[in-house]
């Protein structure tokens, strides 16, 4: 287990490093016009979109493509895959800095954040709030994510402390090391359990609005949609990491083991599409696909993302190369985006004449959280041990 | 690309055993009922002369700014309610909009406020409690020490009515609240106070609705007497009667709410969404309570991951 | 109310006994008053035993406010005050001049020592100890607080003594200062009224002597001492043109077709809406409709209000300080919601540079593809 990754070493440094800081620093000038001058300063939310890009990307989208380590969390520890082992750190390296930092635009984007705690307190928490749920929930993972997480620093400021600043290596983790592998176990349980409850509940939010979201998304099966969607996104995004960092930062690929790992694939996305098909039908909703408006346009684009990779992975041949996994995942995880983008704005229509298009600012914020999640990315598997070995590609 | 008839079967049967199991005797969140004392207003839009009154009202006696759509910004004029505007008065106009609550050439006005509903997607969406229903008079009320500014319950809201204050640095959600400062004084909303024809009367949300009944019986062209500011009181107008909608909206729409409306126009076409029985704090309430009450589920689902995870992890030291 | 003095009064004022208690009642009405006050009124009128007396100083004035009063008619100034209260002191209306108006002035005091009504009008220089208006060899300033003192109450007449008025627009050379703060700064508490107005109606004036005269107090004022029925409301709540502001009926030019069809002046300046003052009401010299600024035509420059008149520009917009809904409706649906094309343009680009990124690695992927099938 732990001699089977290391940091793959070398200048954290680069260009594309320097262009990431650039954009994350321009959002952090941002963030702090948002504080300062309210959330109308910053973005095109109104009351007519109170929602926009910050929740339906930076907290639902994203935390589902942060959903490797779920994904893998059940393949290995439950239906017991150990082959799949070497997967897991970078899985696990994805999901701690994507729920964090979907964590951080949470208190980005609610109004009133220095009340944020209320929603722990008793007193005030409101059971029948599908929302409280969800933010509870991701509250816990993010600290079993770090939880589970911490290993590969425990490893990494023993076995690796040459490249890692002092301040870091000065104590003596050996004993935390024990006392973690002997209750590991439990955090991964529960870190199981609650993004099944969190990425089903996700699409629960979005039962309240009746109407206002339109008959091709608004379903009672929106938790069942989201909770399968989202754990064929955390397959997605294992397979699309890798194969796009091996290229990036120039190391052996792992493609028969990802290979293996997307034959799950066509079976996932069979089974979602047979649910929102036969959902649409039942409800007699499908009507609305041919409307030629901008909600079926963008209707036949998402469904069109989830075809293409199930066609394209239901042959071996496919899953053996690496250009078609690296697309077919790019395609499930665009799906799973476009899914979510269409549930909480594409297909939400207040009524009253509202249009939103996210701003400026809006977009740069966002961005400024990806570029310091690829940052955080770049940096630990440079210094820590998370990504495999090359002999184990 | 071979699709093995044999697969596709499989998973054409899981995702229908899949959606089969969602359809499975839900625990039903039951509708609620009204509340017995409730208070609430009757809206009639026939007797409004789009005067007002009731906007200004409003603006002075919850102390709330004006509200500008104009780059002149002379007047008090928004667009819509808004975090400054907790009441407004819209006009419905078609082609030459010559005669009064006629839909075709013809205008209504149409008065915008918060409903208070019976069972209200706001009050069930905040997560903390923000938003509450009174049990004694029904008010939908805002606390602001509770709120954390998250919003959903302007996605909630089927009338977006929740109104958020997006250009400060220290934001609040606005909202009618039924002149509740001036119920605690034995006093009646601004809006039905000032209203000089009786198109908006406050009472007790039963009384009200008996009236609302009274009204559609009445036949066009009769003289009848309406009440002014409140249901009982002294005040009272005689008018002329113009076609009704037979329809009281607010009777069911969306569980049902605690505002009525008689139109003489369609209530559609002045923005009243046309809603179902159920509400939608029903419908979320019993899928969210199907999957968790008491926990029950996510404790034994846990109990059998941690038993998994232990047993194929117990090797790996 | 005896009969006997009715018809002594108005044999001496020359008008019938209809014409007086008609008068009366107008006066009343004119301040709001209850319905029988205006028989109150005739009665303090008629049964005085003494007439009140009153002493008029006039410091930096342009004896506007008196030259107003002069063309009241119910009462005319000359009949019904004369005879109404013992004017003891008037510059420009007093038989006596010189050192005899001034003898009288101080035997007056002395006589009706703390039972006189102080009128002022002009404004009071301060500045250089208050040389720029001396009568008898006195500075305005001292005249003031000495008589001041031994007053009753005091009414200051006009702009001028209420605020400052023209004599204190910038550069303000003289000092010109109002009474109130004169007598503030000097610790007299006498109490004062002030008639601000350049020159206030003078029925303004007159109503609030009568009602002090009958029911021996000040009517209710506002906190700048201004007689409530009388400056209780802005311009703009009871100005005839109102509905055009509603509107949006303005007029932008003098003499352009909006302006001759008599509509809103707020373009032009008018500062009604933030002027106190009751002229919509009650017009200026009883010669009908449309006799005042704004009726003819002209926007209202704020002459009673403090920091609006001879202070705001005569053409700059009043600031608004009631504002109301218009006449104009918000339709059922209206196009709501912020400009999106920052928004696309970046999003665009991101979209675009995504792209590029991805079909580089693609394109890599393919060649080791390619190559690991040979």
């Amino acid at each position: 287990m732990s001699e089977e990754s290391k940091p793959i070493g070398g200048e954290f440094l680069t260009t594309p490093f320097k262009v990431l800081a650039g954009f994350t620093l321009f959002a952090a000038v941002l963030v702090l016009i948002r504080y300062v001058m309210g959330i109308g300063a910053v973005s095109n939310l109104s009351d007519g979109y109170p929602w926009g890009i910050w929740i339906a990307y930076d907290v639902v989208a994203g935390t589902a493509i942060a959903c490797g380590g779920y994904s893998m969390a059940i393949l290995v520890y439950v239906l017991n895959k150990g082959e799949y082992h070497p997967l897991i750190r970078p899985a696990l390296l994805a999901s701690v800095f994507g729920y964090t930092l979907a964590a951080i635009s949470i208190f980005i984007d609610i109004g009133r954040y220095w009340q944020g705690y209320n929603m722990f307190l008793p007193w005030y928490a409101n059971v029948n709030s599908v929302m409280l749920e969800v933010a509870v929930c991701i509250a816990l993972y993010v600290m079993v994510l770090w939880i589970e997480f911490a290993p590969v620093f425990f490893e990494g400021v023993q076995k690796y402390k040459s490249s890692l600043p002092a301040i870091l290596t000065r104590w003596d983790v050996s004993g935390l090391q024990k006392i973690w592998s002997k209750f590991l176990f439990f955090f991964i349980a529960v870190g199981i359990l609650l993004p099944t409850m969190h990425q089903s509940s996700l699409g629960s939010l979005m039962l309240i609005a009746g109407k206002k979201l339109s008959p091709l998304w608004q379903t009672g099966f929106l938790p069942l949609l989201f909770l399968i969607s989202a754990i064929m996104m955390g397959y997605a995004i294992v397979i699309f990491e890798s194969l796009f960092s091996a290229v990036g930062l120039k190391r052996p690929k792992e493609t028969p083991m990802l290979g293996k790992l997307a034959g799950i694939m066509p079976w996932l996305i069979g089974v979602y599409l047979v649910v929102r098909v036969l959902d649409l039908i039942v409800r007699g909703a499908l009507g609305h696909a041919f409307a030629f408006n901008v909600q079926s346009l963008m209707f036949w684009i998402e469904n069109a993302l989830f075809v293409y990779p199930l066609v394209l992975l239901m042959s071996p041949e496919n899953r053996m190369k690496a250009r078609p996994l690296f697309l077919s995942a790019l395609s499930i995880l665009l799906a799973g985006l476009v899914y979510r983008f269409n549930a909480f704005l594409v297909g939400f229509d207040p009524g009253n004449g509202w249009h939103y298009f996210p701003s400026f600012g809006e977009i740069m914020i966002t961005m400024g959280i990806i570029s310091f999640e690829i940052l955080a990315y770049l940096y630990i598997v440079k210094k820590f041990p998370v990504l495999p070995k090359a002999e184990h590609a | 690309m071979e699709i093995k008839r044999r697969d596709f079967l499989k998973v054409a049967t899981a995702g229908s055993l899949m959606l089969a199991a969602n359809v499975h005797p839900s625990i039903a969140r039951e509708p609620k009922d009204r509340i017995k004392d409730a208070v609430g207003m009757l809206y009639d839009s026939t007797v409004c002369v789009g005067c007002k009154a009731c906007v200004s009202a409003c603006k002075q006696y919850n102390e709330t700014p004006t509200s500008s759509s104009s780059t002149d910004e002379l007047w008090d004029n928004p667009l819509d309610n808004d975090s400054k505007t907790y009441n407004i008065i819209k006009l419905y106009k078609e082609g030459t909009g010559a005669v009064k609550d006629r839909e075709k050439d013809g205008h209504a006005y149409v008065k915008r406020q918060c409903m208070h509903c019976v069972d209200p997607a706001c009050v069930s969406a905040c997560p903390v409690s923000a938003l509450k229903k009174s049990p004694k008079d029904g008010v939908v009320s805002y606390d602001k020490n509770a709120c954390i500014g998250c919003r959903y319950c302007q996605v909630a809201c089927p009338y977006n009515i929740p109104k958020f204050e997006f250009e400060k640095a220290f934001p609040v959600i606005r909202k009618c609240q039924l002149c509740s400062h001036r119920l605690e004084k034995g006093e009646i909303p601004a809006c039905c106070q000032f209203c000089p024809t009786g198109a908006c009367i406050f009472g007790k949300v039963v009384d009200l609705l008996a009236e609302a009944k009274k009204r559609l019986a009445y036949k066009p062209g009769e003289l009848r007497k309406y009440p002014v500011e409140r249901l009982v009181g002294n005040q009272v107008t005689e008018r002329v009667v113009t076609p009704y909608v037979q329809n009281v909206y607010g009777e069911k729409e969306g569980g049902g709410t605690q505002v009525l409306y008689l139109t003489g126009v369609p209530s559609e076409k002045l923005g009243l969404p046309a809603l179902e029985e159920t509400s939608d704090a029903k419908r979320s309430e019993t899928i969210q309570h199907t999957i968790y009450k008491g926990m029950i589920a996510p404790i034994l689902f846990l109990g059998g991951l941690v038993y998994v995870v232990h047993k194929n992890t117990k090797d790996h030291k | 109310m005896k009969n006997k003095d009715i018809e002594s009064v108005s044999k001496r004022l020359g008008v019938s006994r209809r014409e007086f208690l008609k008068y009366c009642s107008i006066v009343a009405a004119g301040m709001g008053l209850p319905l029988g006050t205006g028989e109150q009124i005739a009665e303090a009128v008629t049964s005085a035993a003494r007439r009140p007396p009153v002493i008029w100083l006039s410091a930096q004035e342009c004896t506007g406010c008196s030259e107003s009063l002069l063309r009241a008619t119910h009462p005319t100034f000359e009949h019904l005050i004369l005879d109404l209260i013992s004017l003891d002191y008037h510059e420009t209306l007093s038989t006596p001049s010189g050192h005899q108006a001034e003898a009288a002035r101080a035997a007056s005091i002395k006589e009706n020592k703390g039972k006189f009504i102080l009128v002022v009008d002009g404004s009071i220089p301060v500045k250089d100890n208050g040389i720029y208006c001396m009568i008898a060899g006195k500075t305005a300033l001292d005249i003031l607080k000495e008589t001041a003192k031994d007053a009753f109450a005091i009414i200051a007449m006009g702009s001028c003594s209420s605020w400052g008025g023209v004599p204190s627009a910038d550069p303000n050379p003289t000092g010109a200062t109002s009474v109130q703060k004169i007598l503030t700064d000097a610790g007299i508490k006498t109490p004062v009224v002030t008639i601000p107005g350049c020159p206030p109606n003078p029925y303004n004036f007159l109503s609030t002597v009568l009602y002090f005269v009958t029911f021996k107090k000040l009517p209710e004022l506002d906190d700048l001492a201004r007689p409530k029925f009388a400056y209780g409301r802005l311009i703009h709540e009871n100005c005839e043109r109102r509905p055009h502001f509603d509107a949006g009926r303005f007029a932008t030019e003098f003499g352009d077709d909006n302006h001759r069809k008599g509509y809103c002046l707020y373009k032009l300046g008018c500062k009604g809406p933030e002027t106190h003052a009751n002229c919509p009401s009650i017009l200026f010299g009883d010669t009908g409709a449309g006799t005042w600024p704004v009726g003819t035509g002209h926007p209202c420059f704020g002459c009673t209000e403090k920091g609006i008149g001879f202070h705001k520009p005569l053409f700059s917009k009043a600031s608004l300080h009631l504002v109301t809904p218009p006449d104009t409706y918000p339709h059922i649906v209206e196009q709501q919601g912020k400009s999106a094309l920052a928004g696309i343009a970046v999003a665009a680009a991101a979209a675009g540079a995504a792209y590029v990124a991805v079909d580089k690695v693609a394109k890599k992927l393919g060649e080791d593809d390619g190559k690991s099938k040979k």
